[in-house]
């Protein structure tokens, strides 16, 4: 089965006054239709422009987006088009990704004119309607007439969803979707993605910092954890938050609190032998993680990339040390 | 802190941004405000040290404070005595995402300009206190007090906050949101920084969050507040085994967790009341699994409930708990799924 979208080996580097940076490097990612899967990461990890890359707002600098098998960036006319309907990003900021100036309804119905799903007046207030509606924003003639700033975060976000939504997309990118939104309310906005995509087979990445929200969110799908522009493990959710087989991974979810004082005051702590986070002009050679790393052996983790290989239980891990001991032979490393 | 009110004046009305707010903090004690926002969490810790914005005002309530047995009032200090009590016995840290420094200046003229306004003399002497400070944070001095504030990270900042709130030696430390807006493995380390430092220097914590689980590594006890007021006091195992009020139930429900089972975690429907136009009789009422036509009535006070030091803003907390016990020996996080 080919993968609806992929990712083939994509690198993104920005040029800076202080020199190159390799945001994103040779990361591969493939996704079936109707996935729901987590990209996770600490800031500068390369998750963002991961997820642009995704939606091909970006052009990378090495490597492949493909979508039903094609190179997306050598599609043109129709083919491009059907891809920039077919892939919708949601930003991270409700405040700043919504026009001010425009009502909820002319900020719903500019897509739907423009791609020519609705005609008349009439006909776009019908399909409005249907999208407030799917995105429990009830009753929608109450949201039609209101202003970004009329709302709260939560709606607005609502309204970016239902703008994803407009076009009829086959994956939708939410980048850090709601993360500026409380507490009480992100499992409900969680659960309206989640219901998109059982009910219209909508594909998913959700891009986050939060691991407990990746958690939930990939419950039945995948987590990838991203460091300093590479992919280091890719997993079924389970066995990554049970049993994380890259250092990083682990580092990662020992390190969190939890709302429970017991678990988070008697949590299994992993030592980390550097708290700094290299920069992205200067990257150690070898595995970027070696000088942070508690698994480092010298002479191998900073000589050689460790490839995502995979391991046992449908995972792919980069590193030497994991890929030895939990596939039981010498890691296969190319330089 | 006795029955504390803080309204903001804005065109619309009156916003009554902090209700009837009372509690008490021994000495080396750690309290955790927990809210959303809009719960007025942040505006009750800028009071605490008088530091509203214009038009802001303290409606009625007091600010009672004791050292070395004597008790004042701080909403009655004159200048010299309130810039005493401000960050000499009362520190306050501010979110280093937030603009806390002066972007022109270095962090060691940040330093110098503390000590001065606070009457610590002499360059050595500032010098000598800042690199203790800062090594107690484990920061090189001699790399973060040339720097301007745009050449440090997020964690490092927040290590330089922390480190001049303790510059005077305060008896309480006030900490707005510490741990937002960073990385999971740098807020770990700030975590455990504050908890060394309360261990070896003594001082009591008052911090604000949304974060429910930074009160659950660090708070001995805590506040859940909701439209202004405190709806919940309790211990901090109380609070997150035994909740008495629906909305700390709803709260902690709305939390995922990384370890242990994930549960069944809902959201709270609806969303929070209007500052300016509450609705009669309790505010959480319409959001409430709970409620029943008395909760619509009268708003309810604070009520001692069945664990000793508890207090729930809730009448029907016989009816939580009931919810709660029907299987009791269940740890929290699978008895709330």
């Amino acid at each position: 089965m080919t993968a609806l979208i992929e990712l083939e080996r994509i690198s993104r580097t920005f040029t800076t006054p202080d020199g190159p940076i390799r945001a994103v490097d040779s990361v591969s990612l493939a996704l079936e239709a109707g996935e729901a899967i987590c990209i996770v990461g600490e800031s500068g990890c390369g998750k963002t422009t991961t997820g642009r890359l995704l939606s091909g707002l970006i052009r990378p600098t090495g490597g492949r987006l493909l979508y039903e098998g094609k190179d997306v960036w050598l599609t043109k006319g129709a083919d491009l088009a059907r891809f920039r309907r077919a892939v919708q990003l949601v930003h991270q900021d409700p405040y700043s990704s919504l026009n001010p100036t425009r009502t909820v309804f002319q900020t719903l119905s500019a897509p739907l004119f423009r791609h020519k799903k609705a005609r008349s007046g009439r006909q776009a207030l019908a399909v409005v309607t249907e999208l407030l509606q799917r995105v429990d924003l009830t009753p929608p003639e109450y949201f039609l007439t209101k202003y970004p700033h009329q709302l709260s975060g939560g709606q607005r976000q609502r309204v970016a969803i239902a703008r994803a939504l407009t076009v009829d997309p086959t994956v939708i990118v939410a980048d850090e979707a709601v993360s500026m939104v409380d507490v009480s309310i992100r499992i409900s906005l969680l659960n309206l993605l989640l219901g998109l995509r059982s009910e219209f087979g909508v594909t998913i990445v959700l891009i986050t910092h939060d691991l407990a929200v990746a958690r939930y969110f990939a419950r039945s799908g995948r987590i990838g954890v991203m460091y300093l522009g590479r992919v280091v493990e890719l997993a079924r959710t389970e066995s990554l938050v049970g049993d994380p087989a890259h250092p990083y991974s682990a580092a990662l979810i020992a390190a969190i609190p939890e709302a429970d004082p017991e678990i988070t005051r008697t949590k299994k702590r992993v030592e980390l032998r550097s708290a700094e986070i290299p920069s992205l002009l200067a990257l150690p050679p070898g595995c970027t993680f070696h000088p942070r790393c508690p698994l480092f052996e010298a002479g191998l983790c900073d000589a050689l990339v460790p490839e995502l290989l995979p391991i046992p239980e449908q995972r792919e891990v980069a590193c030497h040390v994991a890929v030895r001991e939990r596939a039981g032979e010498p890691a296969a490393a190319t330089a | 802190m006795r029955g504390l009110s803080i309204d903001y004046l804005t065109r619309r009305g009156a916003v009554h941004a902090v209700r009837d707010v009372s509690f008490d903090l021994e000495k080396s004690e750690t309290l955790a405000i927990i809210g959303e926002s809009g719960s007025g969490k942040t505006t009750l810790a800028v009071g605490l040290i008088r530091l509203s914005p214009r038009g802001t005002k303290v409606t009625k309530g007091e600010i009672l404070y004791t050292k070395d047995g004597v008790t004042s009032d701080v909403r009655k200090l004159d200048d010299d005595d309130l810039r005493e009590y401000r960050w000499a016995e009362c520190a306050m840290v501010f979110q280093a995402a937030l603009n806390s420094f002066n972007p022109v200046i270095t962090i060691w003229e940040q330093f110098l300009d503390t000590a001065r306004a606070h009457g610590m003399a002499g360059k050595r002497r500032v010098r000598d206190r800042a690199g203790e400070l800062l090594d107690l944070v484990h920061l090189d001095a001699r790399r973060v007090l040339p720097a301007f504030q745009h050449e440090l990270s997020g964690g490092m900042k927040q290590r330089v906050l922390i480190a001049l709130a303790l510059m005077l030696e305060p008896q309480l430390v006030i900490l707005d949101e510490p741990t937002t807006a960073l990385d999971i493995l740098t807020q770990r380390s700030i975590i455990d920084l504050l908890r060394q430092l309360r261990q070896r220097l003594g001082f009591s914590m008052i911090f604000i969050s949304h974060d429910l689980s930074l009160a659950a590594e660090l708070a001995d006890r805590m506040i859940t507040m909701y439209a202004g007021r405190v709806v919940e006091h309790a211990k901090v195992e109380d609070m997150f085994y035994r909740p008495r009020h629906p909305y700390s139930l709803g709260l902690l429900r709305a939390v995922p967790r990384v370890s242990g089972a994930l549960g069944n975690i809902t959201s709270i429907p609806g969303s929070p009341p209007d500052l300016i136009r509450l609705p009669v009789g309790c505010s959480y009422a319409p959001r409430c699994p709970f409620a029943i036509d008395a909760c619509r009535e009268a708003d309810p006070p604070l009520l001692a409930v069945d664990t000793p030091q508890h207090e729930a803003a809730c009448i029907r907390w016989r009816h939580v708990a009931e919810v709660l016990r029907s299987d009791a020996d269940v740890p929290v996080a699978e008895k709330l799924a």
